[in-house]
């Protein structure tokens, strides 16, 4: 049942992907992306993070590619515009895309990883990896855990344990990226106000 | 798997029962649980849009001073919508040369497979539910923002000036609207503790002044404002600027014909009936009665089953009820302008929302212990009875630590922080 | 339940990043490229997230995907102010057409 799940999401995602690069239709590349990112929102789901599946569905396709979209709407001078890519730059582009694409990939069956975690677990102390408590990476329901991390509270690790050896939490972080959000709807706002338009003839 | 899921529940009664071919295999007995709730949740799906439609005939009808559908399967004519449905199903499935064909074929599936998957997650009743995610609300709040790809996609692929500007109309509304809908959504979590629906909905069991509407002013308001984004997230009248038909024809369905054009109302009606059921889950004490004695009863007297039958029926009446306010609203008032839509959001809507749900929040803080305008006992007391008690049907489909902490959770405030 | 082991993702993960590299070298459109760097971003949430299950990350990897996630968001609404932008200058969003400050 798993296997089959990540076939479909897995091979769904990268086949969306892959479509993205070929196609020549931004509109088209808009919904391949949808296809693509909406596929690794199910793996997010397989690997138990749902609070970070929605979110991609949430913010990624439901917000991000609208936008996208409305991006191409707005700027889009004739009805399916197609910009096209020289046939040379393709050749070196697939060439340079599967070169970089196999390192990748013989890196990932390279490297043995269970060695390379039960390393790492050794190299800290056994105490800081061993999850005391909610355990619930690995099962999904990362709601509640996730919202307390984002507060600086860690109840998924720190649960039992001594005052001293808290770990700590991501609340700077969030309170930066809330400031760092603020500024970019400022911004972006200030930049895509309306100004004066060159128009076609001053152009030429 | 990701998480408590019931499917789980009823592939593991697939897994241990003994009569006939059981028990299956437990590949087999997942498969087989799937394919009941998917068939389950279809049938769900279909029949909002097949019932509402007919409704909103009848009542345009009646609200017009008309009679409406009266042919079809007899007085009522309430078999109009299966005869639209094999009306459409004949009609010839063209697309214009100018609109891109692939994208203007499959933007009416991707309508309807968002407005499907949204069903995952929504409880019917107190034990029913296909997918009990801890993130539900969440979930299903995502599942539904996708809905408006589908429509962009279809108001830009059909190449038509009419179904373009619908499109970006569509874009540019969802976009604002899920803003307030968000906040307005997450007062109930705050004051919940959970986004778990289904736990969201067992909390405001008992009388009805337990239920989150009459909890304190601020909720109040918040269900009109979220049913009111709901009608704009929905692109019903007075927000359906996206097909105005004085202006655009048909908006960004000008170009659809036949199955692919009835697909768009499919997923319409169903999101309709969708946020409605949100809406009662959420506000108006989801699948419970609002009269205490009898849902324990019932529980007690007629098992786990029956109340969650009972509950069912519950849930769907408050949904339909809202689902024909839905209607009669889009046929009393006139529709807005788009810009008056867009200011109705960003000037009106995204403040009000804020500001109630800071005082939701601040209620919670300084006021824990009263409820429905403090006339009653609040839910701090409430959550601990209710968590202590046994309640209707067991929540096998929450998983125990979940339940645990809405104890320990409580919204007192005290819990929280 | 572990039948799919870390690398299937990983190797997704890849797929999407080198789709996303070759889409911001290869689109001239100025949106073309920004979902490339969307692809990329998302390349790297596989892996994230596939460590988090799977390696010692636990939840930390989660959160760094939903930063990942919000970030990205924002770098698409600056970046399509941009866009806008150089649309009004320019009234093409072909990105070779960005070429005044060249010498």
């Amino acid at each position: 049942m798993e296997t089959l799940l990540f076939v479909l999401f897995g091979g769904t995602a990268a086949v969306g992907a892959l479509a993205v690069v070929l196609s020549q239709n931004v509109v088209r590349m808009a919904f391949y992306l949808v296809i693509s990112l909406g596929s690794t929102a199910g793996l997010f789901f397989m690997l138990g993070a749902d609070f970070v599946g929605a979110t991609q569905l949430l913010i990624y396709v439901g917000g991000t590619v609208v936008l996208l979209i409305f991006g191409v709407m707005l700027t889009a001078s004739g009805p399916f515009i197609t910009i096209k890519t020289a046939p040379s730059q393709v050749i070196i582009a697939s060439v340079v895309g599967l070169a970089f694409f196999g390192v990748l990939f013989l890196t990932v069956l390279q490297v043995d990883w269970n060695a390379n975690s039960a390393r790492l677990e050794s190299e800290y102390s056994a105490s800081s990896l061993e999850r005391i408590g909610y355990n619930e990476a690995n099962v999904g329901n990362t709601a509640r855990s996730l919202g307390a991390a984002f507060l600086g509270a860690r109840f998924d690790e720190d649960l039992g344990r001594d005052r001293k050896e808290l770990s700590s939490g991501y609340l700077l972080p969030f309170e930066i990226i809330s400031v760092h959000l603020l500024v970019v709807l400022v911004g972006a706002a200030y930049l895509a106000r309306a100004k004066r338009r060159v128009t076609r003839i001053e152009e030429e | 798997m990701t998480a408590a899921v019931m499917a789980t529940t009823l592939s593991e009664y697939l897994q241990t029962a003994d009569w006939a071919f059981l028990p299956l295999d437990a590949v087999w007995a997942d498969a087989a649980a799937a394919v009941v709730h998917i068939t389950l949740l279809a049938i769900f799906f279909g029949l909002p849009a097949f019932v509402f439609i007919w409704a909103e005939r009848k009542v345009s009808g009646r609200i017009q001073d008309r009679l409406g559908p009266t042919r079809v399967g007899g007085k009522f004519g309430w078999l109009q919508s299966l005869a639209d449905g094999v009306k459409l199903i004949q009609k010839e499935d063209l697309w214009p040369k100018a609109a891109d064909a692939m994208l203007f074929r499959v933007a009416p599936y991707l309508v309807v497979v968002a407005s499907f998957a949204a069903f995952l997650v929504l409880p019917f009743s107190s034990d029913w539910v296909a997918l009990a995610l801890d993130a539900g609300l969440f979930v299903a709040l995502a599942l539904l923002s996708l809905e408006v790809l589908g429509i962009i996609l279809a108001g830009y692929s059909s190449g038509s000036k009419w179904s373009l500007f619908g499109g970006m109309r569509e874009a540019a509304q969802m976009v604002s609207y899920e803003v307030p809908l968000g906040i307005t959504a997450v007062i109930p979590v705050a004051i919940a503790g959970t986004m778990n629906l289904g736990e969201i909905g067992s909390m405001q069991s008992g009388w009805f002044i337990n239920w989150f509407l009459l909890r304190d002013p601020f909720t109040f308001l918040a269900f009109f404002v979220f049913f009111t984004v709901t009608l704009a997230s929905n692109k019903r009248a007075p927000f359906d600027l996206a097909e105005a038909e004085s202006e655009l024809v048909g908006g960004f369905h000008t170009e659809y014909s036949g199955m692919r054009w009835s697909f768009f109302f499919l997923a319409e009606y169903a999101s309709m009936w969708f946020v409605s059921a949100l809406a009662a889950i959420l506000f108006l004490g989801g699948w419970w009665t609002g009269i205490g004695p009898l849902d324990a009863w019932v529980a007690e007297t007629l098992g786990g089953f029956t109340a969650n039958i009972l509950g069912f029926v519950v849930l769907v009446t408050k949904a339909s009820v809202l689902v024909v306010v839905q209607i009669w609203i889009r046929w009393t008032l006139p529709r807005l302008r788009i810009d008056q839509v867009m200011m109705t959001c960003l000037k009106y809507l995204v403040p009000i929302s804020c500001f109630l749900f800071l005082a939701t929040v601040l209620w919670s803080l300084f006021l824990p212990h009263v409820a429905c305008f403090g006339l009653a006992k609040g839910m701090g007391e409430r959550t601990a009875v209710m968590a202590a008690a046994p309640r209707a049907g067991d929540l096998s489909a929450v998983d125990a630590p979940a339940v645990d902490s809405v104890a320990s959770f409580s919204p007192s405030g005290e819990g929280r922080r | 339940m572990n039948e799919i082991a870390l690398e299937g993702y990983l190797g997704i993960g890849a797929l999407l990043f080198v789709c996303g590299v070759l889409c911001m070298a290869t689109k001239r459109n100025g949106i073309g490229v920004l979902m490339g760097v969307e692809l990329v971003l998302n390349g790297a949430n596989v892996n994230f997230v596939a460590f988090s299950k799977f390696g010692t990350l636990g939840l930390d990897g989660q959160i760094a995907s939903m930063f990942v996630i919000v970030l990205a968001a924002a770098e698409a609404a600056v970046a399509l102010a941009i866009a806008l932008n150089f649309y009004n200058n320019h009234l093409t969003i072909d990105v070779d057409r960005a070429n005044e400050l060249k010498g």
